[in-house]
């Protein structure tokens, strides 16, 4: 038998039927097929109401950490869905705490005003300091976005203004734990769910266009760089509340609030999670953070492992987890004969 | 005088820097974040060579430069082959190698003044009223050098021609024959090379810390940035601008300020000329 005639199988992906069904109105006519298109949508939400409640006081801590990790790798994929691949999420993170931080310690105003103040005050902030740079692509946004919290850091440092290297201290803290931690997730939950409701709408397509490909939309007759300051004003608006309530939280801010950690870990979690998909990004920071906590008894070597663990899956599943379940959710597989 | 001894070191030194990273972006497209972590690996492989084996300085040298290039080769061909092409991930990955190398260096406990290099030749020499040690001469001369054989090798080389092809049209390169894998992997090992060889010649000025590494890469990304991503003379000029900058800022304003230079240029460079001083290639892809 010649070489060539050797039978070749390849792998094959089909839609469940469960998912043809499911996408049409006929959804409703079975009991399994509302589940299965309500569970993952729903498992979430109940998991968020859940875990304060069953988890000890420090994995509830790490819950909130992850939370507003989420949040800023949530604001990082909204920002990625418009084509601006930003690395400076700490921008955002600590202009959101710094001024939460100021406003109420230099005017005394209570939670409930800085949280909101900072959030739009933050966003507006960041809003024009980016505006002018809007026109990058690809990596020279990156860098611009990469060194500006950087200056700022230093700046704060060498200047010594908002206490320098000591920060804002006493700041007001939250009524209870319990509440900080509802706040934050019920944050995080409500973003992840209007962005996707955003990127499904009319709107999310013209954010997509423009990242794919922005002259296209402008022979369209579509004022790309508005719509890039409007993605860029929610981004930093999610970011900015992150910071905001990270500083309440912690009742202190200082200049290590635009450290690095907080521009590189969203960007790993969305990496890991799967980009473009906000799930993906909250997910990604939900593993993300709790490893690194899990990581705690190697001491020294709790970067290095992590570190290695992040390379390693994002060699393995270059994908990202969300897109991976997805696919299994809605597809099979099978071999076929060529 | 001194502004002058000391801006133009700071220059070769931030050029030194600056010559991998851009190198290997000019070549590859990727944006190697793990410089820093190179360069500091470089210092300290330098460094077990010279007091755990007892080789001299310059054979530990000349290893530490073979060994550093065969990492960088295997980190490309090992590593970011696999993702190539998804812009995200590469970044992810060459900053989280950068972070483990430093991380893990640190956890060796390389801080504080144990380990450190010492000058290849000692003593100092006085140049107008200042005095100038013999490093910082050696620094600035094989500055000047390592350009100019940077030079010859890309423009009169067979490796060298191939990686000016593959930066300049890459499927153009590929259907001559140049393939672009291996020239990657060839233009990654010869960055961490370069790194190793600026660890090698600027780190007995300093001490050998972990956390140099980390200003290393944002003075490398500067300098890169601010020239041109892909252009050499762009770089070199980028750092002598910084350069004595820095030194400036430090005599007159304060040495707490001198870090501000660099990424107040980096900002101030991107948002008026985003292709940097000397880029051509990319200035009508990147900018709309």
């Amino acid at each position: 038998m010649d070489k060539s005639e050797k039978t070749q199988f390849r792998r094959e992906r089909l839609d469940r039927g469960i998912k043809a069904r499911t996408d049409t109105i006929y959804a409703i006519a079975s009991f399994r097929d509302m589940l299965y298109l309500i569970l993952p949508r729903v498992l979430p939400l109940v998991l968020m109401v859940v875990l304060p409640l069953l988890l000890g006081e420090y994995w509830r801590k790490v819950v909130c950490y992850a939370a507003v990790y989420g949040l800023l790798a949530l604001s990082w994929d909204f920002l990625g869905a418009i084509g601006l691949f930003s690395l400076g999420q700490a921008l955002f993170f600590g202009v959101g705490a710094y001024m939460a931080g100021a406003l109420n310690l230099y005017f005394e105003w209570p939670i409930y005003y800085t949280l909101p103040a900072a959030t739009l005050g933050g966003a507006l902030f960041c809003t024009l300091l980016l505006t002018p740079v809007i026109r990058l692509k690809g990596v020279y946004f990156a860098m611009v976005t990469i060194v500006i919290p950087i200056l700022f850091s230093r700046t704060i440092v060498a200047g010594g203004i908002f206490g320098g290297t000591h920060g804002i201290v006493n700041l007001t803290p939250f009524k209870s734990d319990l509440l900080a931690e509802y706040l934050i997730l019920f944050a995080l939950i409500g973003c992840l769910f209007a962005f996707r409701r955003v990127i499904g709408e009319d709107y999310g397509l013209v954010m997509h266009a423009i990242r794919d490909d922005d002259r296209a939309v402008m022979s369209a007759g579509i004022n790309i760089y508005w719509r890039k300051v409007q993605a860029l004003f929610v981004a930093s608006a999610v970011g900015c509340l992150a910071g905001a309530f990270m500083c309440h939280n912690y009742q202190f801010v200082g200049p290590s609030a635009f450290s690095l950690d907080y521009s590189l870990l969203p960007l790993a979690a969305a990496a890991l999670g799967g980009p473009g998909t906000f799930v993906g990004a909250v997910l990604g920071s939900a593993i993300l953070i709790p490893l690194s906590e899990a990581l705690r008894d190697f001491g020294g070597l709790r970067m290095v492992f992590y570190c290695l663990i992040l390379i390693a899956s994002m060699i393995l599943l270059p994908e990202g987890i969300f897109h991976y379940i997805a696919r299994k959710y809605h597809q099979f597989e099978r071999t076929v004969k060529i | 005088m001194s502004i002058f001894i000391y801006g133009l070191t700071q220059s070769v030194t931030l050029m030194l820097y600056g010559y991998g990273f851009s190198l290997v972006y000019g070549i590859s497209g990727i944006a190697n974040f793990a410089h820093g972590g190179f360069y500091v690996l470089g210092g300290y492989i330098t460094w077990c060579i010279i007091n755990l084996l007892g080789l001299s300085q310059f054979t530990s040298a000349v290893l530490t430069v073979l060994i550093m290039g065969f990492l960088g080769f295997v980190f490309y061909w090992g590593i970011l082959l696999r993702i190539r092409g998804i812009i995200l991930s590469e970044l992810v990955i060459t900053f989280v190698a950068g972070i483990a190398i430093l991380e893990f260096l640190n956890w060796k406990g390389l801080y504080g003044f144990y380990y450190n290099l010492l000058p290849f030749v000692e003593g100092d020499i006085t140049v107008g009223e200042v005095s100038v040690d013999y490093q910082r001469l050696i620094v600035l001369c094989s500055g000047a050098v390592l350009a100019g054989l940077m030079w010859l090798f890309v423009h009169h080389t067979k490796i060298g021609l191939s990686f000016r092809g593959i930066a300049q049209e890459e499927r153009t390169a590929l259907s001559l024959g140049i393939e672009s894998d291996w020239v990657g992997s060839l233009s990654m090992a010869l960055g961490s090379a370069l790194a190793a060889v600026a660890a090698i010649l600027i780190l007995p000025l300093g001490v050998l810390e972990a956390n140099v590494g980390y200003e290393v890469l944002i003075y490398a990304v500067t300098v890169a940035i601010v020239g041109g991503l892909e252009s050499t003379p762009g770089m070199v000029l980028a750092s002598f601008i910084i350069g004595f900058g820095q030194i400036l800022v430090a005599e007159f304003i304060g040495s707490s300020w001198m870090i501000i230079v660099p990424l107040a240029t980096i900002v101030v460079i991107l948002a008026l000329r985003p292709s940097g001083l000397f880029g051509k290639f990319k200035e009508l892809e990147e900018r709309v």
